[in-house]
């Protein structure tokens, strides 16, 4: 029973990574940008696909390193293109507009690579248990959540100590005066929404490894994030990677006692959250 | 009535007109009169969100989990209860009201994308309590196994299983009930306030508005109403599935909203109207309608941000 739950505790650390490392995408573009970018998991599902593509001539490595920056590239052609003439209107045409591009990724997707499970190949050794005892522990997992935390430790470091970064937190605590000190907000919102994506697509090429690689990968982590985002707490990057991993956990935890109740306890916990704490477990007083 | 307020009724008096003799012209037209209740039903829904929407100034992006619930209610009561048609649709719409008088506290001190966030999550819930419940609710093949019933006004049966325009005509009353609720709560003083809300919100606070109390009350009427027009929904059908509660049919409201207008009463329906015909003209030609539906939001959101009306009215007083 100890091993079950450890299993599926661990499953959810894994899953709640990936929601972790979406989530922190989308909080990155919510607090600079004020828009709630849905086709979100539509660069994830991309990010997968590309690394899908790649890997025949890159190998795995390759992939992992150069989808993401593809989905990066794309992201800011969309956002320059697509989102940019929205800054400024109401809130409600930019959630419009993600949401149509989330339809257009997903059926884009299914159009191109076909609807079916694509098979999906991480390095062998990878795959082998590390442990008898402990099953599950295989290396393709440890080196999932190694990944996630190398990505999630070099968000914070380029956030707290390079001039971009510091640029992105003093614009999302106040916009108009970082423009007046003489910053580029255009390109600055421009590079903070190609980080975003990045990270989506850095999850998606980890997650597919996991989850299959299929066009409605996306669409099933992207309401996960926003619990992320919502029970961590609203503005703050530290909250939505712990809401990230705890509701995952929490998750994983319910599949051994309740496999039903296993999607809807992690929105049950958004709204004892909500009840308890509005702000989030970390969020900032007044926020919203 | 003096003729400035005809001409300023003119134009609802000529949608019902249209609405009273759709099943009559929408067959010489090309349609068919399922067509035309689904148009009255989604417009409906997108109207009902439209108040919140449009003259509260509160994005909800999660309406489509109270239409579900609606949809649910009215097919459960009729599967499980008693076989009655009126009293699905009463208990679908009072099922989803309550649902949202339950949440609405959590929910109301939220603005903006925030709100938008929460409600559409919050829609989650409910779409996987239909999709893994499946003694209950059929789990993803959705509620099957029954139909709507004949209503029993006491002097005479009435069949609208069999009869398409019977029903048209039980969704027009239900809608126009609906419908003429929404409109003389928005020209009530409670109405204007909501409006006063829409445009600024801190103002309003000071002149001493509940704001946080009057959003949540439009919030339960908005999704009331939706309510009432899922639990339509499933008898147009005679089924309902989980995708019915979905996030994504949540967008489809809102886009009917703003296509249509969301400053205009009737825009939301002039949407739905649009919506519908076009959803129902591209799924019967390609398998990949969800991508041309994409395509008609982003183009939506960039060249009609204001509307089909919104900007049929701009271009009169230019």
């Amino acid at each position: 029973m100890t091993q079950l739950i450890l299993f599926d505790a661990f499953n959810g650390l894994i899953v709640g990574a990936f929601y972790a490392l979406m989530a922190l995408g989308l909080s990155l573009i919510l607090n600079l940008s004020g828009v709630i970018n849905f086709a979100h998991g539509g660069f994830l599902a991309l990010g997968g696909y590309f690394a899908y593509m790649l890997i025949p001539y890159t190998g795995f490595w390759g992939a992992l390193i150069v989808a993401p920056f593809l989905v990066a590239f794309l992201g800011i052609i969309v956002e320059r293109v697509l989102i940019r003439p929205l800054y400024g209107r109401d809130p409600l045409y930019s959630l419009l507009l993600t949401f149509g591009l989330a339809f257009i990724f997903e059926d884009g997707t299914r159009f191109i690579w076909g609807a079916q499970s694509l098979p999906y190949q991480v390095p062998g050794w990878l795959l082998s248990p590390l442990s008898s005892a402990y099953f599950f522990l295989t290396g393709y997992r440890l080196f999932m959540v190694l990944i996630v935390a190398v990505a999630v430790t070099a968000i914070f470091l380029i956030l707290n100590y390079t001039k971009i970064g510091i640029r992105i937190r003093a614009g999302t605590l106040d916009l108009e005066t970082v423009s007046v000190l003489g910053v580029n907000v255009r390109m600055l919102r421009s590079l903070n929404f190609g980080l975003g994506v990045y990270l989506a697509g850095l999850a998606g090429v980890l997650a597919v490894g996991q989850l299959g690689l299929q066009p409605t990968i996306g669409a099933s982590l992207i309401m996960p994030s926003f619990v992320a985002i919502i029970v961590g707490g609203l503005g703050s990057l530290t909250g939505t990677l712990l809401g990230g991993l705890l509701i995952g956990v929490a998750s994983g935890i319910t599949t051994v006692f309740w496999p039903s109740a296993t999607e809807a306890v992690i929105y049950v916990m958004m709204a004892a959250v909500l009840l308890v704490r509005p702000r989030g477990l970390l969020g900032e007083e007044g926020r919203f | 009535m003096n003729s400035a307020g005809l001409r300023k009724q003119a134009p609802s008096i000529v949608i019902w007109l249209l609405l009273l003799a759709m099943p009559f012209w929408l067959v010489g037209v090309g349609g068919y009169v399922e067509l035309g209740t689904r148009v009255v039903v989604l417009g409906l829904a997108a109207m009902s969100l439209n108040f919140l929407l449009g003259y509260t100034g509160v994005l909800s992006f999660g309406h489509a989990a109270y239409f579900g619930l609606g949809a649910y209610g009215a097919g459960m009561i009729i599967r499980y209860v008693v076989p009655s048609t009126g009293l699905g649709i009463l208990v679908g719409t009072l099922v989803g009201a309550f649902a949202a008088a339950v949440i609405g506290p959590l929910i109301i001190r939220l603005r903006g994308v925030y709100f938008a966030m929460v409600t559409i999550a919050f829609g989650q819930v409910f779409y996987f309590i239909a999709f893994r419940w499946n003694s209950v609710t059929g789990g993803d093949d959705g509620l099957i196994g029954w139909t709507r019933q004949p209503l029993d006004l006491g002097f005479t049966r009435i069949d609208i299983l069999h009869n398409p325009t019977a029903f048209y005509y039980l969704v027009l009353v239900c809608f126009a009930l609906a419908v003429g609720i929404m409109a003389w709560l928005l020209g009530s003083p409670f109405g204007r306030t909501l409006i006063a809300i829409r445009e600024n919100e801190r103002r309003a606070r000071f002149l001493g508005i509940p704001v946080d109390r009057h959003i949540w009350i439009s919030w339960v009427i908005s999704c009331c109403f939706v309510s009432l027009a899922g639990a339509l929904y499933a008898l147009l059908n005679n089924f309902v599935d989980p995708r019915a509660l979905y996030w994504t049919q949540s967008g489809d409201f809102v886009i009917m909203a703003v296509l249509g207008g969301m400053r205009s009463f009737w825009g939301p329906l002039l949407g739905a109207a649009i919506f519908v015909v076009l959803q129902d003209y591209l799924s019967s030609q390609t398998e990949n309608w969800m991508s041309f539906l994409g395509l008609f939001f982003v183009l939506v959101v960039l060249f009609f941000p204001r509307g089909i009306l919104g900007m049929m009215r701009r271009k009169a007083v230019t």
